[in-house]
């Protein structure tokens, strides 16, 4: 058993070592928090820079509702004909010219834009809206609609999901939020699998083909070798994925404090949710965060989080050691790189497959298809965590775990007569029938 | 006294026996030559002794019990495909394979470093093994295979790789641990080192065992009986062949006035005979006795089990 610990040590100790695991425990954080940051970031940074437009307003009606804010500035020409504008434009420092019909309120009639480069659609649905207001309140007022009144009318509705448990709790629930962390666990299991088991592969061939194998096995159980490979490279995973949480926790709360915070208190905030009526969603993030601040709070509170961590971990794990030792099987079989594709297709078509079923699971988590594949263990590792978040019977789960644990098993035991067999052949062409040779040894 | 012996041992692969009833006897301080041609059932017997496979049949005893796995702790064994870490510092790679032999990390170390000031490369404890020759690389798996000083030790072909420098001290060191008492088997298809070395052989072939016993013994049994005599001019051929112990092969003419002759004698005690039959004849200059080096040995009987076998 200590031997197993010697190899686990080795394994863990040179990969933490190694120069790509600091870097990809650095970049890894940065580009995630990066995922979070830099649309928000670039949103706000977007609206600073200053954008004035000259308006020739042939219908002497609508440039009073361009109103002038913190970066569109908005110039009325009193007369002027676009053909002469367009000889003056490039000295007259504005950014754009746009030119409003006579006839503006007939539905053929367009406005237009004129400019020396593309525009923002920001700034073109600002204008688009604004005199799309102005021509319905001219229109209201023609037919005789108070303005105020069907302002009292509009409904704004928001829908309120609450779990009612077996206990007679009621926990509110936030749909978006299940999805959302159900599909960043899937991801960070799906890529940890992948990583890592090519990692137990790669490490197997570099013994079998660096002939170090046949030293370590007169010293310790090719099974011992094995697993401590199989743990050793777990223990690095685990080790990364904390970095991570950690790091890329850091960085997005520091980024919080410095970008976000600031941006709130400065006016272009309030730019920002005016002009992008066209972005509901992240409309939606700021309400949340703002007025419904200690609503969304108590949802956060009341998802299962011990549940969703004890069945991340349980199925980062389990997910992993299943995939590991079919990776270690294939690295042991094979003598090259190029014989390893036939192998691994097989194996990677249920991991694939698992993440592309991730959007159907996520539209539907309790659906037929969303329990089969989360029962079945070679996709549940992935499946099973995109569901938990919208709760998951407790008998499902049990059933799901227990496949787990005897498949990986019994991948485990496969492995290891492959692995035995394999790893002492040097230079021979591996088929699948020859495989099937060895698990009878 | 024997150390280790195996007993009847069988072993198949999916398609062909490997081996068939193998049994050999290793003494205890004695280098054991286990001989065979290329896919003979070495390698196989080889590991089986190391437990990195099991027997079908028969049974493997060390020190006159039945092989267990904590024996793996007092067997070295440097195998013929070897390799070591490319990307670990040497010492911290020796030391971790002789952490899995059993060794404590501190015992670990200070003999490593005896051993490493021995052959001269104490100054590779912290270079990459990437770095190293493969000559350099051989050494250190050298030192890996007996730092843990094992009671038995098995080298399967260790002077491949080696420079005649570095040969000769691998030899030197080989019969060092003999002295101390360590017991060897030695596997290798270089006859001439195996005269050098070994006490007793085992010459397998298609799985089977077809020699076994001390050097000495085997090339005493395959010895022809064959014999040269120098002469000086004049001989006289005629009195010389007048007799009924030997008969006489060839006379051929030297330089300087002499001649060889070859006689093989009918009976293997009768040298006293062929002297004085040749006194009679002229005047000797030496006599010796052909003693068939271990590689026609070699290449005798393996050819002639070729030969059974193509029979059947």
């Amino acid at each position: 058993m200590d031997k197993i610990l010697f190899i686990l040590l080795r394994e863990y100790l040179t990969r933490v070592k190694k120069k790509s695991f600091i870097i990809m425990s650095f970049v890894g954080p940065i580009l995630m928090a990066a995922l979070f940051i830099v649309p928000v970031w670039l949103a706000t940074m977007e609206d600073d820079e200053k954008f004035s437009v000259a308006v020739l307003d042939e219908s002497q009606q609508f440039y009073k509702s361009l109103t002038n804010t913190e970066t569109y500035t908005f110039t009325f020409l009193p007369e002027g004909k676009i053909s002469e504008l367009k000889k003056t434009y490039f000295e007259s420092g504005y950014n754009a010219v746009l030119n409003i019909p006579k006839d503006i309120e007939n539905p053929n009639q367009k406005l237009t834009l004129y400019s020396d480069q593309q525009i923002k659609l920001s700034v073109q649905s600002y204008i688009t809206q604004s005199i799309e207001k102005e021509i319905e309140r001219l229109r209201m007022n023609e037919k005789g609609i108070d303005v105020k009144m069907l302002d009292s009318i509009e409904a704004d509705l928001n829908i309120n999901t609450i779990v009612w448990t077996a206990e007679g709790d009621e926990n509110e629930s936030s749909t978006e939020l299940s999805m959302a962390i159900g599909f960043v666990f899937a991801l960070i299991i799906y890529m940890f699998i992948f990583m890592y088991g090519a990692q137990v592969m790669r490490g197997v061939m570099e013994e079998k083909t660096g002939r170090i194998v046949e030293i370590i096995i007169s010293s310790v159980k090719p099974f011992q070798l094995m697993m401590g490979k199989i743990l050793g490279i777990a223990l690095v995973a685990l080790t990364q994925f904390l970095l991570w949480i950690v790091l890329t926790l850091a960085i997005v709360m520091t980024a919080n404090v410095l970008i976000i915070s600031n941006s709130q208190s400065s006016p272009s905030s309030e730019m920002f949710q005016n002009t992008t009526p066209a972005n509901p969603d992240v409309e939606k993030m700021l309400e949340n965060s703002d007025s419904n601040a200690a609503n969304f709070m108590k949802i956060v509170y009341n998802l299962p989080f011990g549940m969703i961590l004890f069945s991340f971990i349980f199925f980062f794990i389990g997910g992993y050691l299943l995939y590991a030792s079919l990776f270690a099987a294939i690295g042991g079989a094979v003598d090259n790189e190029t014989d390893v594709q036939q192998f691994m297709l097989p194996i990677t078509i249920p991991l694939i497959l698992s993440i592309v079923l991730a959007q159907t699971i996520i539209q539907n988590p309790h659906g037929s298809v969303a329990f089969w594949f989360s029962i079945f263990p070679f996709t549940s590792p992935v499946i099973m965590i995109i569901r938990v978040g919208f709760g998951v019977p407790w008998w499902e789960m049990a059933l799901s775990m227990f496949l787990l644990i005897i498949t990986f098993i019994g991948t485990t035991w496969v492995a290891a007569k492959i692995y035995r067999t394999g790893i002492l052949l040097y230079g021979k062409k591996v088929t699948y029938k020859e495989l099937w040779k060895w698990l009878r040894y | 006294m024997s150390l280790l012996s195996t007993e009847n041992v069988i072993k198949k692969y999916a398609n062909h026996l490997a081996l068939d009833k193998v049994s050999i006897s290793v003494n205890e301080g004695q280098i054991f030559g286990l001989l065979g041609p290329n896919g003979a059932g070495k390698t196989s017997l080889i590991r089986i002794i190391n437990q990195i496979t099991a027997p079908d049949e028969g049974f493997v005893y060390f020190d006159n019990v039945p092989l267990k796995p904590q024996h793996v702790s007092q067997i070295g064994y440097l195998p013929e495909e070897r390799g070591l870490y490319k990307k670990m510092k040497i010492g911290e790679q020796a030391i971790y394979l002789a952490q899995l032999k059993g060794m404590q990390k501190k015992i670990a170390q200070v003999k490593l470093k005896e051993w490493f000031i021995k052959f001269e490369i104490q100054d590779w404890w912290d270079k990459k093994v990437e770095e190293l020759s493969k000559g350099m690389q051989q050494k250190i798996q050298f030192i890996v295979t007996i730092v843990h000083e094992p009671r038995l030790l098995i080298f399967d072909e260790p002077f491949s790789g080696f420079d005649p420098i570095n040969a000769n001290l691998l030899k030197t060191e080989i019969l060092a641990l003999k002295e101390k008492g360590s017991t060897i088997i030695f596997s290798t298809h270089n006859m001439a080192s195996v005269e050098e070395l070994c006490d007793d052989i085992a010459l397998i072939s298609n799985g089977k065992t077809i020699l076994n016993g001390s050097l000495s013994d085997i090339k005493n049994q395959f010895k022809p009986n064959i014999f040269e005599i120098i002469f000086s001019k004049p001989f006289n051929k005629m009195e010389f062949a007048m007799n009924s112990f030997f008969e006489l092969l060839s006379i051929e003419e030297l330089r300087n006035e002499s001649l060889s002759v070859k006689v093989k004698l009918k009976d293997p005690m009768a040298t006293n005979e062929l002297l004085s039959a040749g006194i009679k004849a002229g005047n000797i200059i030496s006599f010796n006795e052909f003693i068939p080096s271990m590689n026609e040995i070699f290449i005798n009987i393996v050819q002639k089990e070729k030969l059974k076998i193509t029979e059947n």
